[in-house]
């Protein structure tokens, strides 16, 4: 564990994501105490400058407090973010391991079936999805994982590829142990850094498509995201800057806060693919 | 004879993932909440019970599921997308006007996201570890993190209406007709600020992947062994290493043409431009789902295009390739 934390506080960029990360993780977490009304609540007079006492980031169209906003968005973009992500990684694990592990007939037609939803264009996809089986957090988080899995089913079906020929799987074959056990007990741990790393990552990309879906009103319409923010003041962006310029920024900070922890951890967990001495 | 039987072989394989697609907006159709046939009409057409109707004898929804499949394969293959009850004119229609627009944008994106990248990524290699290459590390990391829409929101309260250097929305002027020179003008004025939005995000992966591709492309034998033969350094850079690290990066570009038209689908949103990704979001606001399948049909067939477009060129450039792997 100190040889981790030694290696990944080496990338300067990556602690400063993690700092900003830990930052945001605490307004979603306790944002909602401080602003305590509904962010869908008319606050104020609609169209009030940032910079004020009152309301510091302004006010919208409908006089919503854009400070409440945000904070209240930042729970539903990390959490459609990290379940997304979550829910892709289960199914693209166990494609990939099993694609990897069994090779043959079941390779292939794991590869063909990975290749065909990798072909398929990812973001349009989800907005077809999202649409027809109508916008929640729920169909959100599906389309999002169904579009996102096959990335993780090769990553891991690379790995399984070369683990399985390792001397200590095939001793556990020789052993009797059940192919379940192989893949989850025995490949699956050794096989966790990149799935780590790429995870990571994948919840950046997962914000980003939660909030562009938001902004084409595809969002879950009971939750305030920042998307939805952008999109609905998106026709009043001449009058009032502020009602999309700080969701933004805050889909901004988020995303490049989870990316840099991403390339950090890829440098403590594979430090042979580190970038250092380039 | 053995490259026709490649480029024969990858056809077959992209038309059968096109079938795979027409048989997935089958099963969404199907999927989806709610009586088949309402779900086709969209919102509005669901109300007219004879349009109802209509629809449940084209596509024969009282019929057994295999015999519905078949009907919708063979209508489809017939350039049959349906009606969009909404627009009141055939998907078809709706598409072949749309699609051009989209291309024009997305084209100019890629293109422009490719060069820029590059130029970038080629810039931060030679002067990797100094300044200028963190800066470009930097730029590329943020455009990387940056919603497109947002981007184009902020671009037109910059330029447009801030400084009013350029239209914020539309393909064309507004009340004027323009011909000859003016008329590419200002479309070229109207198309600068969506293509820029869209190849933005773009420009840092390819910035970023050059860089890498670059450096490890720098370290090879061969290079070295150009150096060690006196070849000048920026000879070495062009014919040897831009040569060999370059061909990942258009490989992967090709590959990657259908987040391009993703992409399209905010950008459009926001510029009012009239291309199929405005088109779909129309549709998503109206419930219109035969447009939207039908979106997500050509959009799917554009990138099967494109990716086989890139394999060919590939297999042309690069004779290591393993042909028929």
């Amino acid at each position: 564990m100190t040889e981790f934390w030694r290696r990944y506080r080496r990338n300067k960029g990556a602690v400063a994501g993690l700092v900003v990360l830990a930052l945001i993780l605490l307004v979603a977490a306790l944002g909602p105490l401080a602003w305590p009304g509904s962010p869908w609540d008319m606050a104020g007079v609609p169209f009030q400058p940032p910079f004020s006492a009152e309301h510091p980031l302004g006010t919208d169209t409908l006089g919503r407090d854009v400070a409440t906003g945000i904070v209240h968005g930042a729970r539903v973009s990390l959490l459609i973010g990290f379940v997304a992500t979550l829910a892709a990684l289960g199914v693209g694990v166990v494609v990939g391991a099993v694609a990897g592990y069994f090779g043959g007939r079941v390779d292939d037609v794991a590869m063909r079936l990975t290749e065909f939803f990798q072909t398929i264009p990812s973001f349009v996809f989800a907005v077809v999805l999202v649409a027809i089986f109508t916008p929640g957090i729920g169909s959100i988080v599906a389309a999002i994982a169904t579009v996102s899995w096959p990335a993780v089913a090769r990553l891991v079906r690379g790995e399984f590829l070369t683990l399985r020929t390792r001397e200590f799987v095939q001793a556990s074959v020789v052993l009797g142990r059940s192919a379940r056990h192989i893949i989850f007990v025995e490949i699956l741990p050794n096989a966790i850094s990149p799935i780590i790393v790429s995870g990571s990552l994948m919840v950046a990309t997962a914000i980003l498509v939660e909030s562009s879906l938001s902004f084409l009103g595809l969002g879950d319409p009971n939750m305030m995201s920042w998307g939805y923010m952008i999109g609905a003041s998106r026709s009043v962006v001449r009058l009032a800057w502020w009602c999309s310029f700080f969701p933004g920024l805050a889909i901004l900070l988020t995303v490049l806060a989870l990316n840099l922890v991403g390339e950090g951890l890829s440098d403590a967990l594979n430090p042979r693919l580190s970038r250092e001495g380039r | 004879m053995e490259r026709l039987e490649y480029i024969a072989q990858r056809l077959l394989k992209g038309v059968l993932v096109l079938i795979g697609i027409v048989v997935l907006n089958f099963l969404l159709i199907r999927l989806a909440p709610g009586d088949p046939a309402a779900v086709m009409a969209g919102e509005a057409g669901a109300a007219d019970e004879l349009f109802l109707q209509q629809l449940r004898q084209q596509f024969g929804l009282d019929r057994p599921l295999w015999e519905q499949l078949w009907a919708y394969l063979s209508n489809i293959l017939s350039f049959d997308f349906g009606f969009s009850y909404r627009q009141q004119r055939p998907v078809i229609d709706l598409l072949a006007e749309r699609l051009p627009p989209t291309l024009l944008l997305t084209g100019t994106a890629f293109v422009l996201s490719l060069a820029a990248g590059v130029t970038l990524g080629v810039m931060a290699a030679r002067r990797a570890g100094r300044w200028s290459d963190s800066a470009i590390t930097v730029v590329a990391l943020f455009f990387y993190a940056t919603p497109l829409f947002w981007v184009g929101l902020m671009g037109v309260f910059l330029f447009s209406v801030t400084l009013g250097w350029l239209p914020a929305f539309g393909m064309a002027s507004v009340g004027v007709t323009l011909t000859g020179f003016d008329h590419v003008a200002d479309l070229a004025r109207h198309l600068l600020m969506p293509a820029l939005t869209l190849a933005l995000f773009h420009m840092a992966v390819y910035a970023r992947m050059t860089r890498a591709s670059m450096l490890e492309v720098r370290d090879q034998d061969f290079v070295r062994t150009a150096r060690a033969k006196g070849v000048g350094e920026g000879r070495i850079l062009r014919r040897h290493v831009l040569r060999n690290a370059i061909l990942p990066v258009v490989t992967i570009a090709g590959m990657k043409a259908g987040y391009l038209l993703g992409g399209s689908i905010v950008v459009e949103t926001v510029f009012a431009w009239p291309g199929i990704g405005r088109l779909a979001y129309e549709a998503v606001l109206q419930r219109d789902y035969n447009v939207l399948l039908g979106v997500f049909l050509v959009t799917s067939a554009v990138v099967i295009a494109v990716n086989l477009a890139t394999d060919v060129v590939y297999s042309l450039v690069d004779p290591r390739i393993e042909l028929g792997a």
